[in-house]
């Protein structure tokens, strides 16, 4: 349903120019939001997206052009301007404060006060009613770390509302979620549509974007390159407008054909998490792990890479037995883990990208512990150029690189390791479609040299498209197995995942 | 583009070396307000003294030569003797004392008739009026030329004497605020080194005491330094384990550390002071090779060693990834653990060592050494420019961090400035060196919140 555009748009944003040292982030930008409808923003990541939503909600002054909400000019130099014009932005990770409640996090700052004091009853009724009307049940005095993350993400939603927000936008809201959490987020964005509520969506899933979008606008490398109704698009002509060439496949065909077992898991624990897992991997396979969020999936690889202790069960390599008791000795054993949150687990955010890239390889680059910071220079510089990242020198902070950037420094510090067993964690979360081709390649590559691979991924396509075998996990169980993957399709794997 | 290369390296050698200019600000402001006319002492003063004489005065001059009591004054006394004696001249007599002493000795020179051509003396001796203007019984001196090392134009600040003074304060922090320095970058803290340096320096004293007290041997007292400085790597160490293993909070466990160390102390030394050591245990504090001191070389040596560790070695790389993202090295394959050890294990030791060079500059190892010095060692390391959130920082940030708070502390008592107001002014550069690391890492803006 496309929403009849009403005479004034809500929302139009009309030249919007922005420069950073060194950076044309925006290039006279166009974006224009109706009413009730929903507006797909879509582009690579260092498109400008995040840029153009900074300046919407007053954290940039843009260099140039106009912003006009219903209208009228608002004059937004501040956050709490474009909060006070009913603009509010819900970002990947959320603004909640774990400790208190949904109710006390949707009214922190506007507090319903009697005389002084905080007025419980008014404030759990508005919740209540603000919950209802996203046709959710949310206990409004449950502290927030208890919430899953698509019950913060309602929380969140409420707290726009809250401040009566009458353009809403949220940045890769599905990215943490289930499908089935998904499902409810669009009947909550659905909902919000009819109320007259515009919303501004940003995703990197196109599924969604043509399931729940009204137009999408394109930015790429700061500029507009369109707004088209969903309708008159198709999912490859909008990766073609992303990324500017035309896309063969969305996935690269894979030559090898699996070889012997090279990796073998047997009857691994952890106590609530892992229960009795097994399983193989064999040479240039590319074994795809998937189930639902909270299925053990993270936990295993966990487990396989001595990140977590196992309470039982045998991990052999290569015929051996590893008693794997750290990392380090993972490591050691030829198994490596780039995990799911690159922040957190993957870079040390305030060192430079050479040294990320060293850290695992120090035990080769060195010698008696004296670092060649002349051969790591040069090795960090063949993976620079070889999976092209792009960064102006090699003492970069890693915090200053875009995300795929940044996968692409992870990735290299453990290509460079030349693992047997290479663990991938939801290696294209957050990373826009070319950049996404580039690693299927390297995993095809690794695949080709002989290498065990495990894939762990939520994205079912994903999943189908590289994958010679799949697991699917739940409650931390194997749920099932598909050999036969060219003839699978994401019902099968999604009845195994729901158990 | 030219013009963002300069700034950018404009920005990195402010970042890299802003303090180093704040310090040499620092001595050109204190030498500045400082600066007021010297007397030459010591052997110098000597030297001077007999080159001015020899060339002024006709050969084989008769010269009595007045000094007061102090040590300096009888070195002066005995080079000018000499450089006179070689030069030419006669030494009639070093008359040396108090002003009533010495006008009784030069009324008794003066009775005997003797001739004298030059009265070398100090400008203070020069100021009796008995020299002055010599009285009746003085009257034979009357003729005698009075002479003194010429005073020169120099500020307080730069004599070698404060300079030394600076060094032999700041040692014992800088040599502490290297362990210190990895402990902060792993974002931990250790405020147990205070205490270590009162514990270290009564179990030196204490060791020498029982293998000799002052007929000990330099074996002996080598071994007990050692052992000193072992006992506490040890409780570092201790700390260190409790900070990896139980992942009790770095602060509580130190804290427990500092009231543990401080009290072992007063048990050991039964709260006396221990001085019953060899005259030749102060060598390693007081001694001197090629007129710099001891301490001041090993300080250097271990910055360098530290330097080098940090930058171009494994250990090093490992401390900054482990500050800066401990999971994140946990699973690049760092072994946490181990190196946070290591940093607890070598600040506990250097905390040690600080100890044993404490006792040895002041010849006794006391209980209440080192109070507060945890603090003095956190400032420098924090002035310095090592970010208490662990991952950043320099060690030989740190060294410049103590040598400007060393540098102010000087610099405000060489002004005479009131020790409260000296708190005060030293506190508000800790506040404003934090302030400005902020800035700079934010940019120049003020950060939002």
């Amino acid at each position: 349903m496309v929403a009849s555009p009403s005479p004034i748009p809500l929302l139009s944003m009309r030249g919007i120019d922005k420069s950073f040292p060194g950076v044309h982030a925006l290039r006279k930008v166009d974006l224009q939001l109706h009413a009730g409808e929903v507006l797909a923003l879509l582009g690579e990541n260092g498109a400008g997206k995040s840029t153009l939503i900074k300046v919407l909600s007053g954290a940039h002054l843009p260099d140039g052009g106009s912003i006009r909400i219903q209208g009228e000019d608002p004059q937004i130099t501040s956050p709490v301007d474009a909060q006070r014009c009913g603009v509010a932005v819900i970002y990947q990770e959320f603004n909640l404060v774990p400790a208190l409640c949904a109710r006390e996090n949707i009214f922190l700052g506007q507090e319903r006060t009697r005389v002084g004091f905080v007025h419980h009853g008014n404030e759990q009724r508005s919740a209540q009613e603000l919950f209802e009307r996203m046709g959710v049940t949310i206990d409004p005095e449950a502290p927030c770390r208890t919430l899953s993350i698509a019950q913060q993400q309602v929380v969140e939603i409420a707290k726009a509302l809250a401040l009566s927000a009458r353009i809403i936008v949220m940045d890769e809201p599905s990215a943490t979620l289930t499908l089935k959490e998904v499902e409810r987020l669009f009947a909550v964005v659905r909902e919000l549509k009819s109320q007259g509520i515009g919303i501004i969506y940003i995703s990197h899933r196109l599924e969604e974007i043509f399931e729940i979008a009204d137009r999408v606008t394109v930015l790429r490398d700061g500029l507009h390159m369109g707004t088209h109704p969903i309708a008159d698009l198709t999912r490859k002509g909008l990766i073609e407008m992303m990324v500017g060439r035309k896309l063969e496949e969305d996935f690269p065909k894979r030559r090898c054909k699996p070889g012997g077992e090279r990796l073998v898991v047997e009857g691994i624990c952890r106590d609530g998490f892992v229960d009795n897992v097994s399983f193989s991997v064999h040479a240039s396979e590319v074994l795809a792990v998937t189930g639902l969020v909270g299925a053990g999936r993270t936990e295993t690889a966990r487990l396989i890479a001595g990140a977590d202790p196992c309470d039982a069960g045998t991990i052999k390599l290569d015929g051996l037995t590893l008693a794997v008791r750290s990392p380090r000795e993972a490591i050691r054993a030829g198994i490596g883990l780039l995990t799911e949150d690159r922040k957190a687990h993957g870079l040390v955010l305030v060192h430079s990208v050479r040294h990320n890239f060293g850290l695992p390889n120090l035990s080769w680059l060195s010698r008696l512990h004296w670092i060649n910071a002349r051969r790591e220079r040069d090795e960090f510089a063949r993976y620079v150029d070889s999976l092209q990242i792009k960064i102006p020198h090699q003492d970069q902070l890693a915090k200053n690189l875009s995300g795929g950037n940044q996968q692409k420094v992870v990735l290299a510090k453990w290509l460079a390791r030349q693992c047997d067993v290479i663990i991938f964690d939801e290696p294209t979360r957050g990373i826009d479609v070319g950049a996404k081709y580039e690693i299927y390649l390297l995993i095809n590559q690794l695949a080709a040299e002989g290498k065990a691979i495990i894939m762990i991924s939520s994205e079912l396509p994903e999943v189908l498209g590289m994958a010679d075998r799949i697991l699917v996990m739940h409650g931390g169980r194997i749920s099932g197995e598909i050999t036969d993957v060219s003839n699978a399709n994401q019902q099968d794997i999604m009845q195994l995942a729901i158990g | 583009m030219v013009e963002q290369r300069l700034s950018s390296v404009f920005v990195r050698f402010t970042a890299d070396y802003g303090m180093v200019f704040v310090l040499l600000s620092l001595g050109a402001v204190f030498s500045l307000t400082t600066a007021r006319s010297q007397n030459p002492g010591g052997a110098a003063a000597g030297h001077l003294l007999a080159d001015q004489i020899l060339s002024e005065v006709p050969d084989n001059a008769d010269v009595l030569i007045v000094v007061g009591e102090t040590i300096l004054d009888t070195r002066f006394a005995e080079v000018l003797a000499q450089d006179l004696d070689q030069g030419g001249a006669t030494v009639l007599q070093v008359v040396q004392g108090g002003p009533s002493q010495v006008r009784q000795t030069l009324e008794e020179i003066a009775s005997r008739g003797t001739v004298v051509d030059v009265i070398a003396c100090q400008v203070r001796q020069s100021r009796y009026r008995f020299i002055r203007r010599p009285s009746s019984a003085l009257k034979p001196l009357a003729d005698a030329r009075v002479m003194v090392p010429k005073p020169y134009f120099w500020p307080d600040f730069l004599k070698t004497s404060n300079i030394r003074a600076i060094a032999n304060r700041v040692v014992v922090i800088a040599i502490i605020a290297i362990g210190m320095t990895f402990v902060i970058i792993t974002s931990g803290i250790d405020l147990s080194v205070g205490s270590l340096i009162a514990f270290s320096a009564v179990v030196t004293a204490l060791l020498i005491r029982m293998g000799g007290a002052a007929e000990a041997t330099a074996g002996v007292m080598v071994l007990s330094g050692l052992a000193a400085i072992a006992l506490c790597g040890a409780l570092g160490a201790f700390s260190g384990s409790m900070v990896t293993v139980f992942q009790v909070p770095a602060f509580i466990v130190t804290l427990g550390m500092m009231q543990v160390a401080r009290g072992l102390a007063f048990i050991l030394a039964d709260s006396q002071s221990i001085y019953q050591v060899p005259e030749s245990f102060t060598l390693l504090g007081r001694g001197f090779v090629l007129g710099i001191p001891n301490p001041v070389l090993l300080m250097l040596m271990l910055y360098a060693v530290a330097h080098v560790m940090m930058t171009r070695m494994t250990l090093g790389r490992y401390i900054y990834a482990v500050g800066g993202n401990k999971e994140a090295a946990r699973l690049s394959g760092v072994p946490v653990r181990r190196v946070l050890l290591i940093c607890y294990t070598a600040c506990g030791a250097l905390a040690g060592l600080g100890g044993v060079i404490t006792a040895s500059q002041l010849k006794s190892g006391e209980p209440n050494y080192g109070d507060m010095a945890e603090l003095e060692v956190i400032a420098a390391v924090v002035v310095g420019g090592t970010s208490l959130s662990g991952g950043e920082g320099k060690v030989l940030g740190t060294l410049i961090g103590a040598l400007v708070m060393a540098v102010i502390r000087n610099g405000m008592n060489l002004m005479n400035i009131e020790p409260n107001v000296q708190r005060v002014v030293l506190g508000i550069v800790i506040l404003g060196a934090v302030l400005l690391d902020k800035l700079k890492k934010s940019g120049w803006r003020l950060p939002r919140d």
